[in-house]
C-alpha cells in the first residue's frame, strides 16, 4: 500500500540528488567529494496548481526540474509525475509534460518558427486537427502571427521565449515546467508571458511549476511558493507568509528637492532610512505593508520630487530567513 | 518515421538558407578542382595508368572528390560541431527529454544536409570539371544510380564516424582535438588527397579496408565502373557493413553517455 494523496499530481518523497565531483588537487591527484544538489526534498503539487519554485543560484532548482523531466535520475527517494517514474519512462512521460528552459531553446535556430512547430507535430504525434487548433490558439494568445515565417535567429529574446512556450504546449501537456521563463525579458514581454500563463492555468487547468529569480513572477502568478536553498526546502506556503517568515523589506527610493537630514517618521516606526546620497534617500519598510500611506506621509512633510519602490530580491529574503531562524 | 523525415527536410532547408556560403563553397571547390586536376595531369603524364586509372579516370576522381567533399563531410563540416557544442553547453538536456532517438535524429538531419550539399555543392564543380577536362562519365543510367546508392552509404558511414567523434565531448571538455584527428584521418583515408589505389603494399590494403574508404574511394570506383556484376554487391556490403557496425558502436556509446549524464549531471 502506498500512501497517496488523491490530488498529488507531482509527488516527491525524500528525493535526493548527489553528484560526485572530482577536483584536481595536483599532478595526477584528484579528490572526490560529494555534492548534495537536492537534499531530501518532499512536496506534492495538485493537478491544476501553479507553484513557484525559487531559490538563489545553485540552490538545486534546475536539478529538481531535470529529475521531474527524467533527464536526471534521483540518487534516493521517490518521485512521481502523473503516476509515472520520470527517469524510468522518460519517453512516455514526455508526451504528457511540456518544458521551457529560459536559457535554452527547443526551436530550430536557422529556420522559420513554423518549421519548429511542424517538428513538434510529428515528434509528439499530435492529431492534425488538434495540432491546428492548438497552434492557432497559441499564435493568437502569444501574438505569434507575424513571427511564424521569421527564422528563429532573427527573433528578439521575448519573441523567442513566446515561441518556445508555444512549442511546449502544442501537445496539450498536463504539466508545464518553466525554468526562468522571464529571464532577460523586458517589462512588456514579461507581463505578456505572465498573462498567458495565468490564462493557460485558469482555462486549461494546466499544472505549472515555475522557477524564477523574479519575485514579481511569483506575486502575479502563484498562490503557493516553495523556497529551496542548498538543496533543502526552506519554505512551502503562500507568498505573503514568505515575506513574514523572511521579514523581507521593500525599499522606497525618494528624490527630494534638496539634500536634507535622514527622513524620520514618528508615526511609522517600522520604517528606517538606510542610506542618504545627496537629495536621494533609501527607506526600508516591511514588504507586507502597503507603500501608499508611507508615500502620503512623506509627501506631506517633505519636498518630494520623485520616488520608486524596489521589491526585495530572493537572496535578501532567504538571508533574512536564516537570520530569523537564529543563524542556522 | 515521419518525424525523421521532417528533421531531414528541415536540415535540407536550413543549409539551403546559407546562400552566400554555398556560392563561396562552390567557388572554392572549383578552384581546388583545377589545382588538383593540373597536378594529376602532370603526375599521370609521367606515370600513365598510375593506380589503375587512365588520365580521364584520374581527372574524374579529382572532380568527384570536390563534388563529394561536403556531401560525405570528408573534412568535417556537418552536424558534429553543433552536437559537440550542445553537449558542452548542456543544451543536450533539451534533446534528451524529447520523445525522439538521439542518433536517429542527428542521422536524419545529416542525411538532409548531405542531400542539399550533393545538389548545392556537387553539381556545379562536376559540370565545370566536365567542360574543362575530358572526364570518364558513365554512359549508362544504371551506373549513375549505383553511384548515388554508394554515395548514400558513404554518407551514413561518414555520419557514424562523426557521431562517435561528437559523443567524445561527453568525456572530454573540448572535443576539438578529437574532431581534428578525425578530420586528418578522413582527409587521408577517404582518398581525398590521393586515390587509395596508389598506396603500395600493406599501407594500401589497410587504407582500403578502413571505413573512410567508403566516403570517396568506393563511390568513385563505382562511378568509374570498377565493380562489374557481383563486385558491386561486395562493394555495397563493405560500405553497409561499416555503416551498421559503426552505428551500433555509436548506439552503445550513446547509451553509456546518456546514462552518465542522467546519473552524473551535465
Amino acid at each position: 500500500m502506498e500512501a497517496q494523496t488523491p490530488t498529488g499530481f507531482i509527488e516527491l518523497d525524500q528525493v535526493e540528488k548527489v553528484f560526485d565531483v572530482r577536483r584536481k588537487t595536483g599532478f595526477m591527484r584528484g579528490e572526490r567529494h560529494r555534492v548534495r544538489a537536492v537534499d531530501s526534498i518532499s512536496f506534492r503539487v495538485a493537478r491544476g496548481e501553479m507553484v513557484g519554485y525559487i531559490g538563489p543560484n545553485g540552490a538545486g532548482k534546475s536539478t529538481t526540474i531535470k529529475m521531474l523531466t527524467g533527464i536526471l535520475t534521483p540518487s534516493g527517494g521517490r518521485l512521481r509525475v502523473a503516476g509515472i517514474d520520470p527517469s524510468r519512462e522518460r519517453t512516455r512521460l514526455a508526451h504528457r509534460i511540456g518544458v521551457v528552459f529560459g536559457q535554452r531553446t527547443t526551436l530550430w535556430w536557422d529556420l522559420p518558427l513554423r518549421d519548429s512547430y511542424r517538428l513538434m507535430h510529428r515528434m509528439y504525434r499530435i492529431p492534425d486537427a488538434r495540432y491546428r487548433e492548438n497552434l492557432e490558439r497559441c499564435v493568437e494568445l502569444l501574438d505569434l502571427g507575424e513571427l511564424l515565417d521569421v527564422p528563429v535567429r532573427q527573433l528578439s529574446l521575448g519573441q523567442r521565449m513566446r515561441g518556445d512556450i508555444a512549442a511546449a504546449l502544442l501537445h496539450d501537456p498536463e504539466v508545464l515546467y518553466l525554468d526562468e521563463p522571464t529571464i532577460g525579458l523586458d517589462v512588456v514581454s514579461k507581463s505578456r508571458v505572465r498573462g498567458f500563463l495565468r490564462d493557460l492555468n485558469a482555462e486549461r487547468g494546466t499544472t505549472v511549476l515555475l522557477t524564477t529569480h523574479d519575485l514579481t513572477d511569483i506575486e502575479q502568478l502563484c498562490k503557493r511558493v516553495m523556497v529551496i536553498d542548498h538543496g533543502r526546502l526552506m519554505y512551502d506556503g503562500a507568498l505573503a507568509g514568505l515575506h513574514e517568515v523572511g521579514e523581507s523589506e521593500r525599499t522606497l527610493v525618494v528624490d527630494l528637492e534638496r539634500q536634507l537630514p535622514p527622513i524620520r517618521l514618528e508615526s511609522a516606526p517600522s520604517v528606517r532610512t538606510v542610506k542618504v546620497e545627496g537629495p536621494r534617500q533609501w527607506l526600508a519598510f516591511p514588504a507586507s505593508e502597503s507603500a501608499a500611506p508611507l508615500v502620503a506621509r512623506i509627501a506631506a512633510d517633505y519636498p518630494l520630487v520623485d520616488l520608486s519602490v524596489r521589491e526585495p530580491d530572493i537572496e535578501a529574503v532567504i538571508a533574512k530567513m536564516y537570520e530569523s531562524a537564529g543563524g542556522m | 518515421m515521419r518525424l525523421y523525415a521532417v528533421v531531414a527536410a528541415g536540415q535540407f532547408r536550413r543549409f539551403a538558407t546559407y546562400r552566400t556560403a554555398t556560392a563561396a563553397g562552390v567557388f572554392t571547390n572549383t578552384v581546388f578542382g583545377f589545382i588538383l586536376a593540373y597536378t594529376y595531369v602532370a603526375l599521370w603524364d609521367e606515370r600513365p595508368q598510375l593506380g589503375g586509372y587512365d588520365m580521364s579516370q584520374a581527372l574524374s576522381y579529382v572532380w568527384l572528390g570536390q563534388a563529394l567533399l561536403m556531401t560525405c563531410s570528408m573534412m568535417g563540416g556537418g552536424f558534429e560541431d553543433e552536437l559537440i557544442e550542445r553537449i558542452r553547453t548542456g543544451d543536450i538536456a533539451v534533446d534528451l527529454y524529447r520523445p525522439a532517438d538521439l542518433q536517429l535524429w542527428w542521422l536524419a538531419g545529416d542525411l538532409g544536409r548531405a542531400a542539399f550539399h550533393l545538389l548545392g555543392r556537387g553539381i556545379v564543380p562536376m559540370l565545370v570539371g566536365s567542360l574543362a577536362f575530358d572526364l570518364a562519365l558513365p554512359s549508362s543510367p544504371g551506373i549513375w544510380m549505383a553511384f548515388l546508392l554508394s554515395v548514400a552509404l558513404g554518407v551514413v558511414v561518414s555520419f557514424a564516424i562523426r557521431f562517435l567523434v561528437a559523443l567524445s565531448a561527453f568525456w572530454l571538455l573540448d572535443g576539438a582535438g578529437v574532431a581534428q584527428m578525425a578530420w586528418l584521418a578522413g582527409m587521408f583515408f577517404s582518398g581525398m588527397l590521393l586515390p587509395l589505389t596508389l598506396f603500395p603494399g600493406v599501407l594500401g590494403d589497410v587504407a582500403r579496408a578502413l571505413p573512410w574508404s567508403s566516403l570517396l574511394q568506393v563511390p568513385v570506383d563505382v562511378f568509374l565502373g570498377k565493380y562489374p556484376g557481383w563486385e558491386l554487391v561486395r562493394a555495397y556490403a563493405f560500405q553497409a557493413g561499416w555503416a551498421v557496425a559503426l552505428l551500433l558502436v555509436g548506439r552503445m556509446v550513446q547509451s553509456v553517455a546518456t546514462r552518465r549524464v542522467v546519473v552524473q549531471g551535465g
